[in-house]
């Protein structure tokens, strides 16, 4: 019977997915209560702040700049047709501060830095380097895993921060130095139209909750991940598969919740 | 990669991010030019605010003197209520009108506050008694189009 065994095929992946959320959630809990070592031996996280979040400033920045040059340049076509050219400034910061900050410098960090934690633990476990500690009676979740898990939470929006602030620059280059909008308005009207708590603060909090997500899900699929060079890759795509829909996903939610009414 | 190298790297990230915050709250979120000033509450009535919205900006001659705290029905007399926090440097004389103006054609709405004659200022809690209401498209054609078929009438 194909119906049958259709129905059954979506009852299996529906349970191995909730169980795999459930593991996803013990893992989650397990970091959180072996952290303390991340801040007493802040050495631990320190190094891994420097391989998630300093080896990702260049693609950041340079995407930012980037992403705020296009931002000024389309957003002053559209906006040239009503005359207002001089909200441009308000256009390219409250689309980089609410939204492309946080998404886009989320996204990068997932395919950046979230892969290799994911390769990286794989690697390990499947070279039973995680197997040795637990007879060394090391704890692996406090000693490699929950560092990363920091490393991350704090990279991501100083990440974040730096990708909206590259990108008005970028917009700001466009737009006044490039195409000649007026620079007091541009910075003027940017400065009405942008809130600190409502906008910049909010902007902040989706990046904190992506950068959770994302090493989260991160480490998960790494220490997860069945211990074969197969098994390395597949959690590997898996980390930027899943980060990804989980970022998009949850932007849409926070955004519904935070910027619904005005 | 030495130690040192590492941490100075890391600390350069970390004033880096810091930095973009700063600068993003300071030149791009205006923090602390109007946020920090001690400001005290006014109440006025409005027959029709139009398309006012909490923290809309106050303007007496053009300069931003406060922001709209909140806006309700009074269900008494069926008007709006709206709550503005002026800033204390600005006094206002208890005859002060407020306007509800629009900035521009398409801009958005914002009130105008026109100081009087009287010599007793406004205090925290006090009510501006003069007020004008927001302009309201269909009214305005309506009245338009009635004055046309009055004048053809004669």
């Amino acid at each position: 019977m194909p119906a049958a065994k259709v129905i059954k095929t979506i009852g299996h992946r529906v349970i191995n997915t909730v169980w795999r959320i459930g593991l996803a959630t013990r893992f989650f809990a397990l970091i959180l209560m072996y952290s303390g070592a991340s801040f007493s031996r802040f050495r631990l996280t320190m190094k891994e702040l420097f391989s998630t979040g300093v080896m990702s400033l260049i693609i950041i920045v340079v995407a930012g700049l980037f992403v705020g040059m296009v931002l000024g340049l389309q957003g002053y076509e559209t906006l040239k047709r009503y005359g207002s050219e001089s909200a441009l400034g308000v256009m390219v910061a409250l689309g980089l501060v609410r939204e492309l900050g946080p998404v886009v410098a989320a996204l990068l960090f997932a395919s950046r830095a979230g892969s290799a934690m994911t390769a990286e633990i794989g690697l390990m476990k499947a070279t039973e380097q995680i197997t040795a500690m637990e007879m060394m009676a090391v704890n692996p979740i406090a000693r490699i895993v929950a560092p990363r898990f920091w490393a991350g939470v704090i990279s991501m929006p100083l990440l974040a921060a730096m990708f909206s602030a590259v990108g008005i620059f970028g917009g700001y280059f466009v737009g006044v130095v490039q195409i000649g909008v007026d620079e007091g308005s541009f910075w003027s009207q940017m400065q009405a139209a942008v809130d600190f708590r409502e906008d910049i603060l909010n902007g902040v909090l989706k990046s904190f909750v992506f950068g959770v997500v994302v090493t989260v899900i991160a480490l998960f699929e790494g220490y997860d991940a069945p211990p074969t060079a197969e098994g390395v890759s597949g959690a590997t795509t898996r980390t930027v598969v899943t980060s990804s829909l989980a970022i998009l996903m949850l932007d849409f939610v926070m955004t519904a919740i935070m910027f619904r009414g005005n | 990669m030495e130690r040192t190298t590492m941490d100075l790297w890391v600390g350069i990230f970390v004033v880096g991010g810091i930095a973009a915050l700063v600068m993003l709250a300071m030149k791009v979120g205006n923090l602390g030019s109007y946020n920090v000033s001690e400001t005290y509450q006014v109440q006025a009535y409005f027959t029709n605010i139009g398309g006012l919205k909490p923290k809309a900006s106050i303007k007496s001659a053009g300069v931003l003197v406060g922001r709209v705290v909140d806006i309700s029905l009074d269900t008494e007399n069926y008007q709006a209520k709206v709550s503005m926090s002026l800033d204390k440097r600005y006094q206002f004389s208890t005859d002060t009108s407020a306007k509800i103006l629009t900035s521009g054609l398409l801009g958005e709405q914002y009130i105008g506050l026109e100081a009087g004659a009287e010599e007793v200022m406004l205090k925290q809690g006090d009510q501006i008694k003069m007020t004008q209401s927001a302009m309201v498209m269909e009214d305005l054609i309506g009245k338009f189009i009635y004055n046309k078929a009055a004048e053809s009438a004669q």
